[in-house]
């Protein structure tokens, strides 16, 4: 009789072994379905782009299709880099983190004082706006600001204002989300210490949250990076290394861009791609990184 | 009511018809008048949502950050109307340790207790802060435990440290006065030992107010107790006397545990 019971419990043990089994390997496979893509493009990149990318890649700037030509003609590797590309990129990104940093995480700070107010939804209301407006329309609004109006012509700085308001409402709610996370309790210490308002928001709140708030930043940064479209509008693209931030520049981006339209060039565009996606994976990593050592 | 504030002769603290409201409503602390007499315990009791920690934030003044919140009345530190004196001197005369441990997590130890002049920019000379440190340490007898590692983040102690550590950060500043609310009520029992006898010592110097749940701790280690209920104090006199012999009904209900 015991042994009986004993069978039919054992066989229950056995069917939801074999249940968890099933269900672990479903959550398996989906996960294989999810990341099976970033897997794929990261081998077709390398595998495609390896052969481009030398020291030359780095330090020079991108050949002429003439050149190209002649290197594929004699089977060797197209000489060149991009060099401009990479220049540019730093330059339109760190002008646009310029702009785009200070303001956002003011209007943060801003929304996360004034939480329950009236006009911080409003804010809040245009900052998710601003999140959905397509870059293209962006390039089109720097484009009439600052290309025509400006530096009447295409530019760096034309780039960097479409790429900083693509940044800005990542960066306000990164901020607004992580002193919200700060507990109150931490507010008050300081406060019954006598520290006035605005020197607890930056002796206290931002270091506390900085982790947070620099996470923010780069995953903004990874958003940016590797846009094209309001490039296209507003730096337009340049054969040379430049930090001019009222001449025309080149970028990453644009260069793939350039690089597909020639048909000499396609083993740089794989180059290209697989140096901008580990940027950007390395980034997010990265971000990752941080968010995890805080918690 | 009135003769309570003359009983205490000189007091560090007295409150004149101190009222707050956090609404229109209704008040949460209602007409109290009472002087605080000086290196003593004054423990202030009461059930869940009488108005102890309203009482107790309106004497630093830490209502003002709140626009919604109405404070009248007036409140005298040594005789002068502590609403004209700026923020910093107030809190520097009146320091304040919370329910929950709650050191900066970004700043050492040591940093941690010299919080308040590093927060308000006041500088001092590398010796001056390594004597307020040791001695603020001293105080709440922590020194020993994290002389070694005062470089290291205040959040790696154990929840009672943590206290003490907050503890040296109010005294760092020479106060006149420490409100404690419910200091000990998130700490184990042998931290909360801990704690009840630094502030048997610590009020050689300071002047305390605590308020407490804890009927023992309030016994043990308070010189005079305030009685609340429902925002208004109805009862104030010399801890030993208040428990032996209470006046009112309510209060002596509630020392005899009738409510909470
Ligand atoms: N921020 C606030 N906004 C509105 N009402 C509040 C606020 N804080 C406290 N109150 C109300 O004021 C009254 C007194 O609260 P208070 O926190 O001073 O009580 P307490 O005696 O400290 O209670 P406890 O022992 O639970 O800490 C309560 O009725 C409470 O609901
Ligand atoms: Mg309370």
């Amino acid at each position: 009789m015991l042994k009986l019971i004993n069978n039919i419990e054992n066989k229950k043990i056995d069917s939801r072994i074999l249940g968890d089994k099933i269900f672990a390997g479903i959550v398996f496979l989906f996960a294989g379905i999810t990341i099976s893509p970033i897997i794929f493009i990261i081998y077709e990149l390398i595998v495609k782009g390896y052969k481009q990318i030398n020291l030359a890649f780095f330090t020079e700037i991108a050949p002429d299709t003439y050149e190209a030509m002649v290197a594929l003609n004699n089977g060797k590797v197209i000489p060149g880099g991009i060099l401009n590309g990479i220049t540019g990129t730093l330059t339109m990104v760190s002008l646009a983190a310029i702009m785009a940093i200070p303001l956002g995480i003011l209007i943060g700070i801003f929304l996360y004082e004034n939480a329950s107010k009236r006009y911080s939804s409003v804010v809040r209301d245009i900052t998710d706006i601003l999140q959905g407006v397509p870059s293209i329309v962006l390039g089109l609004i720097s484009y009439f600001w600052i290309v025509k109006n400006i530096t009447n012509g295409f530019s760096a700085l034309a780039g960097s204002t479409a790429l900083a308001i693509m940044m800005l409402p990542l960066i306000i709610r990164s901020t607004e989300e992580t002193l919200k996370m700060i507990p109150e309790t931490i507010k008050e210490a300081a406060l019954a210490l006598g520290v006035p308002y605005h020197k607890i928001i930056l002796r206290v709140l931002i270091p506390t949250g900085f982790s947070g708030l620099l996470t923010g930043v780069l995953l903004a940064i990874s958003r940016i990076i590797g846009e094209t479209a309001p490039l296209m509008l507003t730096a337009l693209g340049s054969m040379k290394v430049s930090f001019d931030i009222e001449k025309p520049i080149s970028a990453v981006p644009l260069l793939i861009w350039e690089f597909y339209n020639d048909p000499n060039m396609v083993d740089l565009i794989w180059a290209s791609s697989l140096f901008l996606m580990i940027l950007v994976l390395t980034l997010n990593l990265v971000s990752k990184y941080i968010l995890e050592k805080r918690g | 009511m009135d003769e309570l504030i003359k009983q205490i002769k000189n007091p560090v603290l007295s409150l004149q018809n101190l009222s707050v409201s956090y609404n229109k409503a209704k008040t949460a602390v209602t007409n109290v008048s009472v002087g605080i007499k000086r290196n003593k315990v004054t423990a202030i009791m009461g059930p869940s949502g009488c108005g102890k920690s309203t009482l107790l934030r309106a004497i630093n003044r830490m209502h003002d950050l709140y626009p919604n919140i109405d404070v009248s009345g007036e409140i005298f530190l040594n005789g002068k109307n502590i609403s004209e004196m700026s923020d910093i001197l107030l809190r520097r005369k009146i320091g304040m340790v919370f329910q929950r441990p709650n050191p900066f997590p970004t700043m050492s130890i040591y940093d941690n207790v010299i919080a308040g002049y590093k927060l308000n920019g006041i500088r001092l000379k590398k010796s001056e802060k390594d004597e307020i440190v040791e001695k603020a340490l001293n105080d709440v007898v922590l020194w020993n435990e994290v002389k070694d590692s005062l470089t290291k983040k205040g959040t790696f102690l154990s929840g009672g440290q943590q206290q003490r550590l907050c503890i040296a950060r109010a005294i760092a500043f020479l106060p006149d006065v420490i409100l404690l609310d419910e200091p000990t009520s998130a700490l184990d029992p042998i931290a909360t030992k801990k704690v009840e006898e630094l502030l048997i010592e610590l009020k050689e110097k300071y002047t305390i107010i605590l308020v407490t749940h804890n009927m023992s701790q309030a016994a043990s280690i308070s010189d005079y107790s305030m009685f609340m209920y429902l925002g208004e104090l109805i009862e104030y006199g010399k801890t030993k006397t208040m428990f032996i012999n209470p006046v009112d009904k309510r209060t002596e209900e509630y020392l005899t545990g009738k409510f909470s």
